[in-house]
């Protein structure tokens, strides 16, 4: 085992508000989170510098260099890494620039929909009465809706547009982050120490905020970003149906739908953006799998127990003394 | 159970109400339905004869009323692309994308259960990490993108399944498998968690120590209780497939069921049928959520039904 000059007492530490040392090395102990947080990194930047990354404009079009196979294949070139589509854009400049469409409806639908849940959920909670049972037969009715056909027909009616997309799917995501929240207030409110902040006279707003909205941090980060790949798949599938991103401008799932017509030709006009969005949605699926983990109480007493169980069994001697490094 | 299926069916007529005001919202208020359905060459003339046609002149109040009026009696207009009552449409496809439900979830169902069971005999093991990774794995894939990956697989480049459309019952297989990954993903991973959870549980401990069977304790036991957050999934699976998720996959595979067509509402502007779709289906799961909650009532005493 390496000796590591920062080594924190493994599981032991326990994760307070503005230490980040701790929680950055379980993340670094943990491969599968650790791979997936580095690719959100990776498509983060890549998003952002796209203009400074990719080799050609992603709408150029060059009728000289149609549906040219990638670079490896017998008939490819350098020029185009990973071959050009139908109307000879680049497919890796795209790629590149796809990623914006994906973090951007996927950032915004869920700050949009997550605040409006949560604040609907908070208000709930805390009336409580008949306030809280109207909203939440509210959010039944809404959970009860026949959700993508709702979105197709809305879109339909409206005309489809990035920002309608982003409205629409904020309108139509919001019910799940008030069910949790309201959840989550209704346990809390019973505890002592919100009773007694109520006692000494805080105002409503003041408990809400100070006392009641920290208890929501973990669950909600969580919950957020397995929305957030609910959503970038979801801007992929409208996107490739055609109610989403328009051209000219790139979305992965509208250049798989651009594609499609082609896959007996050219098979990398849908493999790579199809593959960018599985790995972008598959590294915050492991991101968030040890975020859940590692944030929630009762599964770090389980892993802690589990560890122990282990060293009992490879040392033969009663655990308790903690492992020296 | 009497006064819950009354609660449960006004619940019912709120959602169609609340369906009926977003559609009316939606179509008659933020759209223009002239602006849609006509070609862009009308001119202002045939725009007003349009609107005075379909009654889009007259008061909001008023249109409201015979839209919900028309709604009562199953009447959604006739649709503009095949020239006849939206509702005979509807009627003809739905069976296609209820046979493809089936089947998807039938799969997913079917294959869920024994693996989601294995992975939990030995949490960490082997076959665990298998489970969890291929569960994240399906979470990942978009369901286009798997359909077009096996079209060119299994069709194009192997050549043993048809491609698109339907006939015999290997049209079902590539179209049923591509609708039933994500589910399959989502509940075998629930039936993980549950059966780890169970089979921590004080009850087992004791039914090992009095010299049960383990086999008796898993399926007789663990698996039993695994079932109720199960089947509370798979109906969700269910409705959320009827609510539109098989848009994609019809899409893909070219099956003629009601996500096709409403795709193709879509195209040809065909604002009645669309309409006409999304209040059977909105219906449909109104039917679908109550007979629900009586199922879980049957299964599990405990549950109280309010």
């Amino acid at each position: 085992m390496a000796v590591t000059t920062h080594a924190a007492p493994p599981t032991a530490a326990k994760p307070r508000s503005g230490s980040f040392r701790p929680i950055a090395l379980e993340l670094w102990h943990d491969k599968a989170g650790m791979i997936g947080f580095t690719v959100i990194v990776l498509l983060i930047l890549m998003a952002v510098f796209a203009p400074l990354i990719a080799p050609y404009d992603p709408a150029i079009q060059s009728v000289a260099a149609r549906l040219k196979p990638p670079a490896w294949l017998p008939k490819g070139s350098w020029e185009h890494v990973l071959g050009t589509d139908q109307l000879g854009r680049d497919v890796l400049s795209r790629v590149i620039y796809g990623a914006r469409a994906s973090l951007l409806v996927g950032t915004s639908v869920v700050l949009l929909a997550g605040t409006f849940g949560v604040l609907f959920g908070l208000f709930a909670g805390f009336k409580g009465g008949r306030i809280d049972d109207l909203m939440m037969r509210l959010v039944d009715i809404q959970v009860a809706f026949p959700g993508l056909l709702m979105i197709l027909l809305i879109i339909s009616a409206v005309g489809p547009s990035l920002s309608t997309m982003i409205v629409v799917l904020a309108v139509t995501n919001w019910m799940i982050y008030a069910r949790v929240v309201r959840g989550i207030v209704l346990s809390v409110r019973q505890t002592p120490y919100v009773e007694a902040a109520e006692m000494i006279g805080c105002k409503p707003g003041r408990v809400l905020f100070k006392h009641i909205l920290p208890n929501l941090t973990s669950p909600l980060l969580t919950l957020g970003i397995l929305e957030f790949t609910n959503i970038v798949l979801a801007e992929a599938a409208m996107s490739f149906l055609g109610l989403g991103v328009q051209p000219p401008a790139t979305s992965w799932g509208l250049d798989v739908s651009n594609g499609k017509d082609y896959i007996f030709v050219a098979w990398w006009l849908i493999t790579f953006p199809g593959l960018s969005i599985s790995i972008t949605v598959l590294s915050i699926n492991l991101f968030a799998n040890w975020l859940r983990v590692t944030t929630d109480p009762q599964e770090r007493e389980k892993r802690f127990a589990r560890l122990k169980a282990v060293e009992r069994r490879r040392n033969g001697a009663p655990a308790g003394a903690p492992a020296k490094a | 159970m009497g006064a819950f299926l009354l609660r449960r069916i006004f619940q019912g007529m709120l959602v169609v109400l609340g369906v009926t005001l977003v559609v009316f919202v939606a179509t008659r208020m933020v759209g223009d339905p002239a602006k849609v359905m006509l070609p862009l060459s009308a001119t202002d003339a045939q725009r007003a004869a349009f609107n005075h046609q379909m009654g889009l002149d007259r008061p909001l109040g008023a249109q409201f009323i015979t839209f919900v009026g028309d709604l009562s009696t199953l009447d959604f207009g006739d649709s503009l692309w095949q020239r006849r009552p939206a509702i005979q449409i509807v009627f003809e496809r739905l069976p296609n994308t209820l046979a493809l439900i089936g089947l998807g979830l039938g799969l997913a169902v079917t294959l869920s259960l024994p693996l989601g069971a294995l992975a939990a005999l030995r949490p960490g093991g082997v076959a665990d990490r298998v489970v969890v990774f291929g569960g994240l794995f399906g979470l990942s894939l978009p369901q286009f993108w798997l359909g077009l990956l096996m079209i060119m697989f299994f069709a194009v480049t192997l050549k043993i399944l048809p491609t698109s459309g339907v006939g015999g019952p290997s049209h079902y297989i590539l179209p049923a498998v591509t609708l039933a990954i994500p589910s399959l993903a989502r509940l075998m991973m629930l039936v993980r968690s549950s059966v780890i959870d169970e089979l921590n549980q004080q009850y087992v401990r004791t039914a090992r120590a009095k010299g049960m069977r383990f086999h008796t304790i898993l399926f007789g036991h663990a698996l039993r209780n695994a079932l109720v957050p199960f089947l509370t999934l798979a109906g969700w699976e269910f409705i959320s497939a009827l609510a539109g998720y098989t848009v994609v996959v019809e899409t893909v595979f070219a099956w003629p069921g009601l996500g096709l067509t409403a795709m193709k509402a879509i195209e040809r502007s065909d604002l009645f049928l669309l309409q006409a779709i999304v209040f059977t289906v909105a219906i449909m799961i109104v039917i679908v959520n109550i007979l629900l909650d009586v199922l879980y009532k049957l299964i599990d005493p405990r549950i109280k039904l309010a």
